[in-house]
């Protein structure tokens, strides 16, 4: 999913970098607004786990591999807009290892971070609202969210091709074909995604950002039993 | 070992160890996108990086020479960068706001 340099013209690249920028900008102002010291070093940690598994390419159909955006899975562990930054970070480590160009930086920010961790939040909140509140639901909800995340993204690189595309080719044809193979990884992105939320929930629910109105992690504050003092 | 510590200690182990002795089996089919460019026909349309020559292009070691190490070797050098990055920029936010509710603070009294 890592444009390369050359796809898309230098304007739509220039474009989509200040669109990037701008979200950077918003996404650091929110989270410095409610970062706490446990969530530094657990952000760090969702970045770089992000950077390990967007390394394990698995196949999908003959000869196409896909791999982990983790754009939900990073909003819903320390929320939208610090997962915003997790995804930048991983992208601009990723450029020292020649994967993702860099005057496509800014279209690659967009496409796999803004797109992924706020859009894809926001789909994991609307079936979080449908769903009931419990474990269960916020495993469901990642993945299927995680899942058409990575749909989103490729439709948003399809509109950048559209607009800034430096070759002129049939464009349903694109959609159609990007659209395609990034179901197929988007169920790839969906299992990573729930079994990783899954698995933070079953050691540390209180970590998981979205997850924070689950009542399991409600009665993790010290509470008076009321019965206590009379047994 | 706090809790928390620990949780992040195995979160990083986990991270390093899918980085070093998972990533070299990884699918070396081209991903989605890349096919759909193959395919339709516009993948020559892409320039080389920029940062090609970086001691760490293409997720292999300079002068490694199994590829499968160099790939594994890679992979724990971009996790330690990510975690490194991560944590600084997480930190700078955390201390802007501190700074900020200290000011808040100095305001009121």
């Amino acid at each position: 999913m890592h444009i390369p340099d050359g796809f898309i013209n230098a304007g739509t690249s220039v474009g989509a970098g200040v669109v990037a920028a701008g979200g950077l900008g918003v996404a650091i102002k929110k989270t410095s607004e409610y970062m706490e010291d446990k969530q530094v070093p657990l952000a760090g940690l969702t970045s770089a786990f992000i950077f390990a598994v967007q390394m394990l390419n698995f196949p999908v159909a003959a000869g196409t591999s896909g791999h982990l955006l983790g754009g939900v899975l990073a909003a819903i562990l320390v929320g939208p807009w610090a997962g915003v930054i997790c995804i930048a970070v991983v992208l601009i480590v990723q450029a020292l290892f020649a994967d993702g160009g860099i005057t496509a930086l800014g279209l690659n920010i967009l496409n796999m971070g803004l797109v992924t961790a706020l859009g894809g939040y926001t789909l994991y909140l609307a079936l979080r609202r449908i769903l009931p509140k419990r474990k269960t639901s916020v495993i469901v909800a990642a993945g299927i969210a995680a899942g058409l995340s990575v749909v989103l993204s490729s439709i948003a690189f399809w509109a950048e091709f559209a607009i800034g595309g430096n070759v002129d080719i049939n464009l349903s044809a694109v959609f159609g074909a990007m659209v395609g193979v990034h179901a197929l990884i988007g169920i790839g992105e969906g299992l990573i995604t729930a079994a990783t939320i899954a698995l933070v929930l079953s050691v540390r629910p209180d970590l998981v950002y979205g997850a924070a109105d689950l009542p399991t992690n409600l009665q993790l504050r010290p509470q008076a039993d009321p019965a206590g003092g009379l047994s | 070992m706090s809790n928390t510590r620990l949780f992040l200690l195995a979160g990083l182990m986990l991270a390093l160890g899918l980085a070093l002795f998972a990533s070299p089996l990884a699918s070396g089919s081209p991903d989605g996108l890349e096919r759909v460019a193959e395919d339709k026909g516009f993948i020559d349309t892409a320039t080389d990086h920029g940062l090609s020559d970086s001691p760490v292009a293409d997720y292999a070691v300079r002068g490694v020479d199994d590829e499968r190490i160099s790939t594994g070797l890679s992979g724990v050098i971009g996790v330690l960068i990510t975690f490194g990055v991560g944590l600084g920029l997480f930190g700078l936010m955390r201390m802007k706001r501190e700074s900020k509710d200290a000011a808040a603070t100095g305001e009121e009294t």
